[in-house]
């Protein structure tokens, strides 16, 4: 398969950046950050994005979706971070549909439709501490009747305040940093025992921690197996991080478009400051890094959809890439801004903010540099 | 099966019953590539390999059988490829002919140019060398001075070249001459010249690896005929107009030298680890330099992503046209610093420049080469230069 998108994916592309730029521009994310929106997206866009089709790329053609993959859900994705658009788009219809089609026929039935429609919210409930350490989840689930209990605390759980549902990966056995015995469930967000504590984030975006006490479950919340919530676990991280990667790719995109513009229209001591070879030179060479970035993006994305046995180290590598190019992205565009760019009033300091945000979600580049390393054995 | 899936048993069955195994053993320096040409030397297997790979057309496999290619599609042409590097078959024949000159012959030559030079090209019977950089014009290398004058049936050629790759092994060279000296690029011819011809002179330059793969290239009143037999001319494309051919063949030849940072598909830690030693949990025991090593695999294969990406785009006709330039800017960079890498892995051993234990100071050497990567072919300011003018469309001349 060749490296490019697609007639179909270009289609998708061109769709969806028109209606992120029309619909969900830049000063909506600003419109909703100035009202102090306490989910920090908007429902009504949520359910345009149903309207559109996106809910629904990664759900299967027999259950209602388009049943497309990763290259398409990218595709809106980058269009998400370009428009720095405020929704729950990538821990919803990427990540948490990712780890619903692992799980069983009657938990899809209960939340897909949902999704589907623009209404259900899932939150992700993975990390424990400040730092992504999925290897290190301790949160207990014990067996109680015909389910079991939850016990523990999540958090940076991404608008998780106003999820429907939360994905909760916590230990049936086993301790923090084995290889076996975790196992993920779906955890209604207003059951007994669940408490939320939203805060907004350096990017407006709303996210919790979330608490749980003597949390009971049917078995029947299970996504996939007892003991064997890593297989599931690793298809969301995948498309979690994959999808992330896609975000900041978008992030970096538009940061580095605007700074373009800003550089050929800004002038000081009588000329364009983009005539200034200082500064072209470093432009020229963030375009490089964004094009690499692209191209590991889309190729861990493709290998993801091919199933490929490779796709775990690609995926590492496209977020690590992809969060590189896009730090040196905003950094050279508040900085090539000069003071504007420290203004609330330009936007690129918007972009460095969702950069940072998008930088720890699913692990940072230090992170999954030190995975490269693992995966190569050293 | 598919017919790909047909070709690619047949083409390993047929790898496998006729690569000498020497031909199958990692090369271990520059002096096992083969180059072929008049004065060509040979070590075991190198030349049954290049005939019997040549016989099929597959020295370039993509390029027209009556040129003396296979006429393979381009899948098939990467099957091919795959293949090859899947049963560690060495490349027949390393060849600016092929990399270089056959490239913008097709592109620009004439079917007789074409039906001349292709085949010898293809059989690597004549080696050739790039006549380009001048003393002086460095990247701006439409400021030659060389100069070609009209005398009837032939050109006289006066000048200095300098940088020319293997100009003392070379059989022949094509070159930019100038050709009207009140035009900058409209002035320049490409031409087609023996490098045994009277007043032709070459002296080789010591490079700081302390090895010689450049020349100094004096023409002193050398007489190139207009043309080699009926419709051969000296000349591709038009004289005056060797500049777009230039052009061209500079595209072909920055993506090849981008092509170092691809190279290296193997991770620099895995392959370094044991060397360096590992502490208890199995880590290469110098954390900084496993870092290092972690991004620069991550680096490598982002780059044998885009350089896949840029190959499928450059075939479709997708991508922009200076596109080429942001390749051979990134991975030269990315070639240099892996050779940093590798020579802090190696440490002091690899730091004897003459011992057997190091081949030669094989490493070194190599290392100390790469800092010509992103010199040679427009330096890295050069391919900058034109990303911001051309992708970018930053103001200024």
């Amino acid at each position: 398969m060749p490296l490019y998108l697609n007639d179909d994916q270009q289609m998708l592309h061109d769709s969806a950046a028109e209606f992120m730029k029309g619909e969900a521009p830049v000063a909506h994310l600003r419109e909703f950050r100035d009202k102090q929106c306490k989910d920090g997206f908007s429902h009504a866009l949520w359910k345009q994005f149903a309207e559109m089709g996106f809910t629904g790329i990664m759900i299967g053609e027999d259950e209602g979706g388009l049943g497309l993959g990763h290259i398409e859900a990218g595709v809106v994705l980058e269009e998400i971070g370009r428009n720095l658009t405020p929704s729950p788009f990538l821990t919803t219809a990427v990540a948490g549909v990712e780890a619903l089609n692992a799980g069983g026929k009657a938990l899809r039935d209960k939340y897909f439709p949902g999704i589907l429609a623009g209404e259900t919210v899932l939150g992700l409930a993975i990390d424990e501490g400040a730092k992504h350490r999925p290897d290190q989840i301790g949160m207990a689930a014990t067996r109680e009747g015909n389910g079991f209990k939850l016990d523990g605390k999540k958090q940076f759980v991404v608008q998780g305040g106003s999820a429907d549902m939360l994905i909760v990966a916590a230990r049936t056995s086993g301790a923090a940093g084995d290889d076996k015995g975790l196992t993920l469930f779906a955890v209604d967000a207003n059951a007994a025992g669940v408490s939320r504590d939203s805060a907004r984030l350096v990017d407006s975006a709303m996210a919790a921690h979330v608490q749980f006490d003597g949390v009971t479950v049917d078995a029947d919340a299970v996504i996939g197996e007892v003991d064997d919530g890593d297989t599931v676990l690793r298809r969301l991280l995948n498309a979690g991080r994959a999808g992330a990667a896609a975000e900041t790719l978008g992030v970096g995109a538009g940061s580095m478009d605007i700074t373009v513009d800003y550089i050929k229209g800004r002038s000081q001591f009588g000329e364009l400051i983009g005539s200034f070879q200082a500064l072209q030179h470093r432009i020229s060479h963030l375009y490089s890094e964004m094009e690499i970035a692209r191209a590991a993006v889309l190729k861990a994305q493709q290998m993801l959809d091919e199933g490929s046995s490779k796709a775990d180290l690609m995926v590492s590598v496209a977020k690590a890439k992809a969060g590189k190019a896009t730090s040196l992205s905003v950094k050279e565009g508040v900085q090539m801004h000069g003071g504007v760019g420290m203004t609330d009033e330009y936007d690129i300091g918007l972009y460095m903010k969702r950069d940072r945000a998008l930088q720890e979600f699913m692990g940072d580049v230090n992170y999954h540099t030190n995975l490269v390393a693992e995966m190569h054995g050293y | 099966m598919s017919d790909l899936e047909t070709f690619r048993a047949e083409t390993a069955a047929w790898l496998e019953a006729n690569c000498p195994p020497e031909m199958r053993e990692p090369m271990t320096g520059e002096e096992d590539a083969v180059w072929g040409g008049r004065n060509a030397t040979f070590k075991p297997g190198q030349k049954e390999w290049l005939d019997i790979m040549a016989a099929k057309g597959w020295t370039v496999p993509d390029w027209p059988k009556e040129y003396g290619g296979g006429g393979l599609s381009r899948a098939e042409a990467k099957i091919l490829g795959q293949e090859m590097a899947r049963l560690k078959c060495r490349s027949p024949l390393s060849s600016f002919g092929i990399w270089m000159l056959g490239p913008a012959l097709l592109h620009f030559g004439t079917e007789a140019q074409k039906k001349h030079f292709l085949p010898p090209i293809a059989r690597g019977e004549i080696r050739w060398c790039q006549g380009y950089s001048e003393p002086g014009s460095g990247s701006d290398l439409a400021s030659l001075q060389t100069s070609a004058v009209d005398k009837g049936d032939h050109f006289l050629i006066n000048g200095q070249k300098i940088w020319t790759s293997y100009a003392d092994k070379a059989d022949w060279i094509f070159c930019l001459t100038r050709t009207d000296k009140n035009e900058k690029h409209k002035g320049i011819s490409f031409m087609l010249f023996d490098m045994t011809s009277e007043g032709v002179s070459t002296k080789p330059i010591v490079l700081i690896s302390g090895q010689s793969a450049f020349c100094e290239t004096f023409f002193d009143d050398v007489k190139v005929p207009k043309e080699y037999g009926e419709g051969v001319s000296s000349v591709v494309y038009e004289v005056n107009k060797g500049w777009d051919v230039a052009k061209y063949l500079l595209g072909h030849e920055r993506s090849m030298i981008s092509g170092g940072g691809s190279e290296g598909a193997t991770s620099l830690g895995a392959k370094f680890a044991d060397q360096v030693g590992r502490d208890e949990m199995g880590r290469l025991d110098d954390p900084m330099l496993r870092a290092q090593m972690a991004e620069m695999d991550i680096e490598v294969l982002a780059f044998r992503a885009m350089a896949e990406r840029f190959g499928d785009t450059f075939k479709a006709g997708l991508c922009h046209p200076a596109q080429p330039n942001m390749m051979k800017y990134a991975g030269t960079e990315i070639n240099k610093r892996r050779h940093e890498l590798i020579m802090s892995a190696g440490g002091s051993e690899v730091l004897e420049w003459e011992s057997d234990a190091t081949n030669g100071g094989m490493t070194a050497r190599s290392w100390l080469r790469t800092k010509a990567n992103s010199i040679e072919g427009g330096t890295s300011e050069v391919m900058l230069n034109v990303i911001s003018k051309q992708i970018l469309r930053l103001p200024g001349a």
